[in-house]
């Protein structure tokens, strides 16, 4: 299961973060702040012009031994990191790249919201229905 | 409920039973033998702690009721109004409405039960409060109001009022008197009655959020009451108080029975009677009749919910008629178009009107937006507004969208009223169908708009001048037609399209940029005649180039953008030209742009001489002379907009000029 799934705007401030047991949320944000650097490692060394599906999805970003980190980085510069429990029998990266994409669509419907200012935290209830369902069930 | 105000006024010394009802009549003389009995705390079902403030008061009161209700049986009839002491209570009147589930005619030394009615309605609480009022003092157990009912009655109302929930406890404590509204003679309350009502309905809302059952209730004449906050219309809130009589017995009597099984047959009995003896007592009985009944109304929504048809819903989800209709309004002052989108930003320009919250005008677009494409079709919008109406009542916006307020759902409620817009709708789709993908929304709704406009005026125009046409293509040779034809068609690719959009300066600019695009699908579908198709260009053009150059000048003034085409046209200033016969449009035609413009007159004028039908002139010229009214209907209601563009950019001109000023003297430096 996702543990945190934090969106992470182009000037790298976040604009919606979350994980579930409560307690550890400070040591998420500080894996998340921390993975950034990773992602923009990832996403200058692929460079190119061309930015399609495979190279939207970064990967496992690092692994610790609790839990591992994967990033997700959309056309205009937004990240998606998510944080799984190693613990947990591996996800497949088949399902992690579904999740971001659930992920990304429910980005794009928050984006189509003529109320949200791109920028503005993200505060949509159906957005976080999302993510409750994937933190919960993991998929 | 046997108990009539005529034994009891026979009791007080009033005028004997002249109630109208036999029942009644009954009633009092069994009410006359409950008064001692009754009046005496002994079916009180608590004690009761008065102030001296409200021992007077209250006494006050139930004087005064009593006392009407005395002489009211006497002079049952008749009309009067006098003051409350002396007034008959124009019996005829149906007691109190069911919402008080008042006992009814409440005999003499006890309390008039349409005075205390009147008075109870006066309190401007809501029906179902005083229902429950009436019921926790004990009068509907007693079947009158005694002097105990109507005290402990009196405390409930002050409870009420004061936001107490109506129980037997509340009355224990401290409270302020009970406030009611002037109680002015009969008729003056029943003339006001209206007021009244919806001064209730106004109140609804703050008093009786957390009553959860009556929210229902209220729904109906909650937004007929909000609609006209959010716009000029003003039939919905009167329309309450006209409510059929017929249809609200039945409903009546199909909520006493839901409602009060006790009393529900003989309340119901009394209230038949009482109504029939309505219409039978004169010019009384209407009105009381129709106070009751709006008042009834409220309450039988409930118990008629699955009329479709109905104007009142039975929960707040649901969408009224009249709000439908004010929602397509709306609806179609944004986008004439009502089988296309209305765009985000548009939509969010006229929410931000409605002054609520940014957060909650998101949740609401989230709601109501399903597909989640950042626009609006017509069900979505009407989903939304409602929500907007809604929430600004008061009511917390649902979790998630409710059923009926879902796009399908709405959907087929709408395809009835529909009809009309069929046309409109067959044309845009016929035209559509070179249209640009779903993406480019903007462009494809100001293209539908163009079509339907156009291909509204081809239509009379085909039908009116085919004929003075034909004519004159007959006798044109066959090279004419084709000088024409190719004379009218190059003057047909520049020209503008339809009624341009309302003046939002973005979609103007799509607006331009798809003209090109826009003009070639449209030769295609006029080819029907060739003369007529000059006509047509010149008759679009006659509504058209006049807006469309002004529009480009704005949008090109502020955005310094705008298609090359259409720079060309603002320096050819509009001619404004009338529909006429064939030969004026001759005389007057200017394709803007088009450089064979000028060699197609010469080639028509010739033609004019030939039709010399004066009638069809006639009717041509008629048509004609609608046409350009309705053109300067339009055109000036795009002048006014334009001339609120143009304030705001001079608004935003002299914000930026004082910007400049004060930032030059940091630059100076």
């Amino acid at each position: 299961m996702a543990v945190c799934i934090a969106v992470i705007a182009k000037e790298n401030y976040p604009l919606y973060i979350r994980s579930i047991p409560a307690e550890h949320e400070l040591k998420f944000h500080y894996t998340v702040h921390t993975s950034l650097d990773v992602v923009d490692e990832k996403v200058s060394a692929m460079g190119k012009a061309l930015v399609d599906q495979r190279e939207l999805y970064l990967g496992l970003l690092y692994p610790t031994e609790d839990y591992k980190v994967y990033g997700y980085v959309t056309n205009s510069k937004v990240k998606f990191v998510m944080v799984v429990d190693s613990s947990n029998t591996a996800l497949r990266d088949n399902e992690i790249r579904s999740m971001f994409r659930k992920l990304h669509n429910s980005y794009t419907d928050v984006m189509c919201n003529p109320f949200y200012n791109p920028g503005d935290r993200i505060h949509s209830r159906a957005f976080d229905n999302m993510v409750t369902s994937m933190m919960v069930q993991g998929c | 409920m046997e108990q009539g105000p005529a034994a009891a006024v026979g009791t007080a010394g009033a005028v004997g039973a002249a109630a109208n009802a036999g029942a009644p009549a009954a009633v009092g003389a069994a009410a006359a033998g409950a008064l001692s009995s009754g009046a005496s705390a002994g079916y009180c079902p608590v004690p009761l702690p008065l102030s001296d403030s409200e021992q007077q008061c209250y006494s006050e009161l139930f004087a005064r009721c009593c006392c009407s209700s005395a002489s009211a049986t006497s002079s049952s009839s008749s009309s009067s109004s006098s003051s409350s002491s002396s007034s008959s209570s124009g019996h005829p009147q149906p007691p109190p409405e069911v919402g008080r589930g008042a006992p009814l005619p409440g005999p003499a030394a006890t309390a008039g039960a349409n005075q205390v009615g009147e008075l109870f309605r006066a309190s401007q609480l809501p029906a179902e409060t005083l229902h429950q009022i009436t019921e926790l003092c004990g009068a509907k157990r007693v079947g009158y109001f005694g002097l105990t009912q109507f005290y402990v009655a009196l405390k409930l109302i002050a409870a009420a009022q004061s936001g107490l929930p109506v129980r037997v406890e509340s009355i224990k404590c401290e409270l302020p008197l009970p406030r009611f509204m002037a109680l002015k003679n009969d008729s003056e309350i029943r003339y006001s009655n209206p007021v009244e009502f919806h001064g209730m309905k106004c109140q609804i809302p703050y008093v009786t959020m957390e009553k959860n059952s009556f929210k229902r209730v209220d729904d109906g004449e909650k937004q007929d009451t909000m609609s006209p906050t959010m716009s000029p219309i003003s039939s919905p809130p009167s329309s309450p108080s006209n409510y059929q009589r017929v249809p609200l017995t039945y409903g009546y009597g199909k909520l006493r029975s839901g409602m009060d099984q006790i009393h529900a047959a003989p309340y119901e009995a009394r209230q038949l009677a009482l109504q029939q003896e309505g219409p039978t007592s004169g010019s009384h009985g209407p009105k009381p009749t129709r106070r009751q009944t709006s008042l009834i109304r409220s309450l039988s929504v409930e118990r008629e919910p699955q009329e479709s048809n109905s104007n009142y819903p039975d929960d707040p989800w649901r969408i009224t008629e009249e709000q439908r209709e004010y929602y397509i309004n709306q609806f179609k002052s944004l986008q004439p178009d009502l089988s296309s989108f209305i765009s985000g930003s548009l939509a969010k320009n006229f929410f931000t009107k409605s002054k609520l919250t940014i957060p909650e005008l998101s949740y609401i677009w989230e709601l109501s937006d399903v597909d989640c494409d950042g626009a609006l079709t017509l069900p979505e919008f009407c989903a939304a507004f409602h929500l907007i109406v809604a929430r600004k009542n008061g009511y917390p916006l649902p979790e998630s969208l409710p059923q009926t307020l879902q796009p399908d759902y709405l959907q087929s409620a709408f395809l009835k009223p529909k009809r009309d817009c069929a046309l409109f709708d067959s044309y845009s789709e016929s035209m559509s169908v070179n249209q640009q993908p779903r993406d480019l929304n903007r462009i494809e709704k100001t293209s539908l708009k163009e079509k339907v406009d156009l291909t509204a005026p081809a239509q009379d125009v085909n039908i009116d001048d085919k004929p003075a046409l034909k004519i004159s293509s007959m006798d044109e040779a066959m090279p004419k037609d084709v000088s024409v034809d190719t004379a009218a068609k190059p003057g047909l690719l520049p020209p503008p399209p339809a009624l341009p959009p309302r003046p939002f300066v973005s979609q103007v600019l799509h607006h331009n940029t798809s003209n090109d695009s826009v003009s070639q699908p449209k030769p295609p579908g006029q080819l029907p005649s060739y003369s007529d198709f000059r006509l047509l260009e010149q008759t679009d053009q006659v509504s058209e180039i006049e807006l469309h150059p002004q529009l480009t000048r704005t949008p090109s003034q502020t955005e310094e953008s705008g298609s090359p085409v259409k720079k060309d046209l603002p320096p050819s200033k509009p001619i404004r030209r009338k529909l006429r016969p064939e030969n004026q449009i001759m005389e007057n035609q200017e394709p803007p742009s088009s450089v064979s413009g000028p060699s197609t007159v010469p080639i028509v004028k010739p033609h004019a001489p030939v039709q010399k039908q004066s009638s069809k002139q006639k009717k041509a010229i008629q048509t004609a002379i609608r046409k350009n009214k309705e053109a300067n209907a339009v055109l000036a209601r795009l002048n006014s907009e334009l001339q609120q563009q143009l304030k705001e950019v001079h608004q935003e001109r002299i914000a930026l000029e004082n910007q400049l000023e004060q930032l030059r003297p940091v630059t100076v430096l």
